[in-house]
């Protein structure tokens, strides 16, 4: 967890709750502290509450107990409109009967900027996002990714110091979101605005941001930047909802420090790093990336423990193949090796064993 | 440029149009029965309406020869028609009164003219005890075989004669067609007095007949030295009015198979001799009454607005339970019969009703000077802003239920206060359905009968009602037809200039 009591925080969340029928709690003790320009992702399934959370910082919603501060300040009683917080929305929400360019305005128009500062700011943000030409359209004449931008552009053109995004490229294409996905990122960091970013896909996730908090359940499950996220889960949930991973059922046998040795419901024996575990005897989890699995005899050391595995299925995908095998009792097991000449490809029903390096193997919350 | 061709090597237009011509065909079949349904229950009626304001040919079918002899007379001389014109109406009337169409024709010419109805009856009783009986004696006595049918039968079947009888033989024409029609014989029927009036009539001018069968012949030598019946003094004496210049002048003003009339009616004025002048300022109605048809339309469609839009704001915002119960509430009028709520109101709205005395027991009214707030323009105003309310609500509703909530949202985070983000976002995007409602309700209440019929008292009445009365208790259906069509009119203009000016495009139902 962050430190909640950062002097340096800019947005910052204190023991939050949040419940919308007074029966069940959608937020759950929520604490989450952002210093200044840091780009950060709420990341978790649909329900976990992180849209929730965005909307209480936005003031949409009020928080049904705890605190929000900007900037130091209480915000729980400022209403949305004075709180100065850019917002891009999930559809967009470009006013549907105003051109681009009064879109844009609106912000300004509100601020009773005059009409030539109005125009100036309209015209500097629309070069921002590359669309310059587009003012006097109509929100209905773009495509999807051109609405992105202007959407942009609007939350960014009154110079918030905190923007807020609710899934914004979720209605693109790949193409085009993993090109916006760069383009938000850069302006971002460029305009040293702070950002919080919310979506449900990882990938996303990982690649914008400088720290990325993941919801389940209403809380934070764990809050890291992606790659301690990727590679040092602290939960099974993260284990599980990062990346592509594979979990064995058992038991603790013995823990020695750094190390400790784990027996499946199989009754194999493996090697893995105890990390969210109570002691030895209980149950755990173990995560263990399909990247970092090994088969090759000589790349496996000596006295680890090994698993004896079927190939179930072999698929070629180019750059890696990807192996699912039957191990310790369990079919869906995947393994995940490059494409290079020295490696061997595998063929359905081969016997092989299969081990890997302790650290990479985590044993977690069951 | 070359022609595209299918696989056969048949043009590949003629192709396309084959394999289309099936699916034509089968949407056409499928419209078929309401198209029929429209045309027979909306199309045809309509067309029927628009002629029927126009039409006047009951005035030359029921006395043709008077009106096309009256072509020739001047009006405006100061001079009563001629005594032949009087032969002429005495042969149209008593054909007429025989087949009763006197009656008819009289209460045509009582909507230009009051009096004329009874005119045309009073003469229709008297024309066949007029003294024309000597005609039919004189030429008896000359050949009992005028007496006989089957001598003019015969007789007008020879074309010399015919040519030379012209009025004779046009009038034997409508006499024999008239008893065909009666399923009657022409040639077993007595031949009636006003048949040797038209003989008379023309025989006396035909000058040296040489031809035609010798009965004729002989009657020509003689028919001029005939004793004579003033029929222009007989009329005078069966209606004073006969003598007066004024209906004969209608008669010709009125003449024409199409008038105008109805339509200068319609705007309270009127044809004269002189052109088109207004109705006398004591009879004028119409122009009022369309005014206040269209103003209280107006008023209430300003209602429907005002209290409907809350409402509606309400339902497309409100959670899914709640709103459905407040549709239901919304619709619920409809499942009550229009005349329960209108008669209802009269209940709330009377003098003894519930308001007044709700009000008069809390002391805000004294119970001698009780509100009057039905059988006038309040009352109509209430009622109908009532039962058109959900035509309005719903339009709006449908159209708000599509504008996102994200939009207010976004216009708050933008910076807007409430009122701004409603006024500048969400009002806009709102309008569509105001105007689809406006004009829904605007044009319902521009036609609508029952309720100010029921409520309206005399100040509060619409022109629908004025038109109910001419088509059920006046039975002056061209004056209805012409003021329903100017309501056409008037709705179908509106109609355009909405859509010059908010485009109909704009205008959602959903």
């Amino acid at each position: 967890m962050a430190d909640t009591s950062n002097a340096a925080a800019f947005v910052e969340f204190e023991r939050v709750q949040k419940s919308y029928d007074g029966e069940t709690l959608v937020v759950k003790d929520l604490n989450l502290s952002m210093p200044k320009g840091e780009f950060l992702t709420m990341l978790g399934p649909s329900g976990s509450g992180k849209t929730t959370c965005l909307m209480m910082l936005a003031g949409f919603e009020t928080a049904t107990h705890g605190e929000i501060k900007l900037d130091g300040k209480p915000i729980n009683n400022i209403p949305p409109h004075k709180r100065g917080i850019g917002m891009v929305f999930q559809n967009y929400a470009l006013f549907p009967h105003m051109t681009v360019a009064e879109n844009l305005a609106f912000p300004l128009e509100v601020r009773k900027l005059s009409k030539s500062e109005r125009e100036a700011k309209v015209k500097r943000a629309l070069d921002m996002v590359q669309m310059g030409e587009f003012g006097g359209r109509r929100p209905a004449q773009l495509s999807g990714g051109q609405q992105q931008r202007i959407a942009l552009a609007r939350a960014l053109v009154f110079e918030p110091e905190l923007v807020l995004m609710d899934e914004p490229l979720g209605a693109l294409d790949k193409q085009l979101r993993e090109h916006m996905q760069f383009e938000i990122t850069n302006l971002a960091h460029d305009l040293g605005i702070t950002t919080v970013y919310v979506t449900h896909d990882q990938t996303e996730a990982l690649t914008m941001s400088d720290r990325v908090a993941v919801f389940d359940d209403g809380r934070i499950q764990q809050l890291a930047p992606p790659d301690t996220l990727y590679e040092e889960p602290e939960n099974s949930f993260v284990a599980q909802f990062i990346g592509e991973n594979n979990t064995l059922e058992g038991r603790i046998e013995e823990v020695q420090g750094e190390l400790c040795t784990v027996k499946l419901d199989s009754g194999d024996i493996i090697d893995a790093r105890p990390v969210n575990i109570a002691g030895p005897g209980t149950k755990t989890r173990v995560s263990i990336r399909p990247e970092r699995v090994e088969f090759m005899p000589e790349r496996l050391s000596p006295d680890a423990h090994l698993l004896d595995a079927v190939v179930e299925e072999f698929i070629y995908m180019g750059d890696t193949f990807r192996t699912r095998l039957r191990v310790a009792g369990r079919n869906d097991f995947v393994m995940k090796y490059r494409n290079a000449p020295d490696q061997r490809r595998l063929k359905k029903g081969e016997e092989i064993r299969i081990g890997w390096l302790p650290e990479d193997c985590r044993a977690l919350d069951a | 440029m070359e022609q595209m061709q299918a696989a056969d090597g048949t043009p590949l237009k003629r192709s396309l149009k084959r394999a289309l011509r099936r699916q034509k065909l089968r949407a056409l079949a499928l419209v078929a029965p309401l198209l029929i349904f429209v045309l027979i229950t909306f199309v045809i009626p309509i067309g029927n309406m628009l002629f029927r304001s126009v039409e006047n040919q009951i005035v030359e079918n029921t006395l043709p020869e008077t009106i096309s002899a009256l072509k020739d007379w001047d009006a405006q001389g100061g001079e009563l028609p001629s005594d032949d014109m009087f032969t002429l109406l005495y042969i149209d009337l008593w054909l007429a009164q025989e087949q009763k169409l006197h009656t008819r024709l009289g209460s045509r010419l009582n909507y230009e003219v009051s009096g004329v109805s009874s005119v045309f009856r009073k003469t229709g009783r008297r024309v066949g005890r007029f003294d024309t009986d000597i005609y039919t004696e004189q030429f008896t006595e000359l050949d009992p075989a005028w007496e006989d049918p089957t001598t003019w039968v015969a007789l007008f079947e020879d074309d010399a004669a015919a040519d030379a009888l012209q009025l004779t033989a046009r009038t034997w024409d409508r006499w024999s067609d008239y008893l065909v029609s009666e399923d009657e014989d022409p040639a077993a029927e007595d031949i009636q007095d006003f048949l040797f009036t038209a003989l008379h009539f023309d025989l006396s001018r035909a000058e040296g007949l040489t031809e035609g069968p010798p009965i004729l012949q002989s009657a020509a030598e003689v028919a001029g030295s005939f004793k004579t019946v003033n029929l222009k003094e007989a009329f005078a004496d069966a209606d004073n009015d006969w003598a007066d210049l004024e209906l004969w002048q209608t008669l010709k003003l009125y003449s024409p198979t199409y008038t105008p009339g109805y339509f200068l009616n319609s705007i309270d004025m009127q044809k004269s001799l002189d052109g088109i002048e207004m109705q006398p300022a004591n009879e004028q109605i119409y122009i009022t009454l369309f005014g206040r048809t269209l103003w209280m339309s107006l008023v209430i469609m300003g209602c429907c607005i005002l209290l409907g839009y809350p409402i509606a704001w309400l339902l497309a915002n409100l959670p899914a339970r709640k709103a459905n119960l407040l549709l239901i509430l919304v619709l619920l009028p409809f499942w009550t019969s229009l005349l329960v709520r209108t008669s209802a109101w009269k209940v709330m709205l009377q003098q003894q009703g519930v308001i007044n005395d709700v009000l008069v027991w809390i002391g805000l009214v004294s119970n001698g000077d009780r509100l009057v707030m039905i059988n006038n323009q309040f009352g109509t105003i209430v009622a109908m802003t009532h039962i058109l309310l959900p035509f309005m609500i719903l339009p709006m509703y449908s159209v708000m239920q599509t504008i996102p909530p994200s939009y207010l949202r976004a216009a708050k985070s933008l910076g807007a206060t409430n009122w701004t983000a409603f006024w500048r976002v969400y009002f806009p995007q709102s309008v569509p359905g105001i105007g689809a409602g406006s004009i829904l309700v605007f044009i319902l209440a521009i036609g609508y009968y029952i309720t100010p019929e029921i409520v309206g008292g005399t100040q509060g009445v619409f022109i629908s009602n004025r038109i109910a009365y001419h088509i059920s208790s006046s039975l002056n259906w061209g004056l209805a037809a012409a003021l329903g069509t100017i309501l056409l009119v008037i709705v179908l203009m509106l109609y355009w200039a909405y859509d010059k000016i908010v485009g109909i495009d704009n205008v959602k139902l959903g």
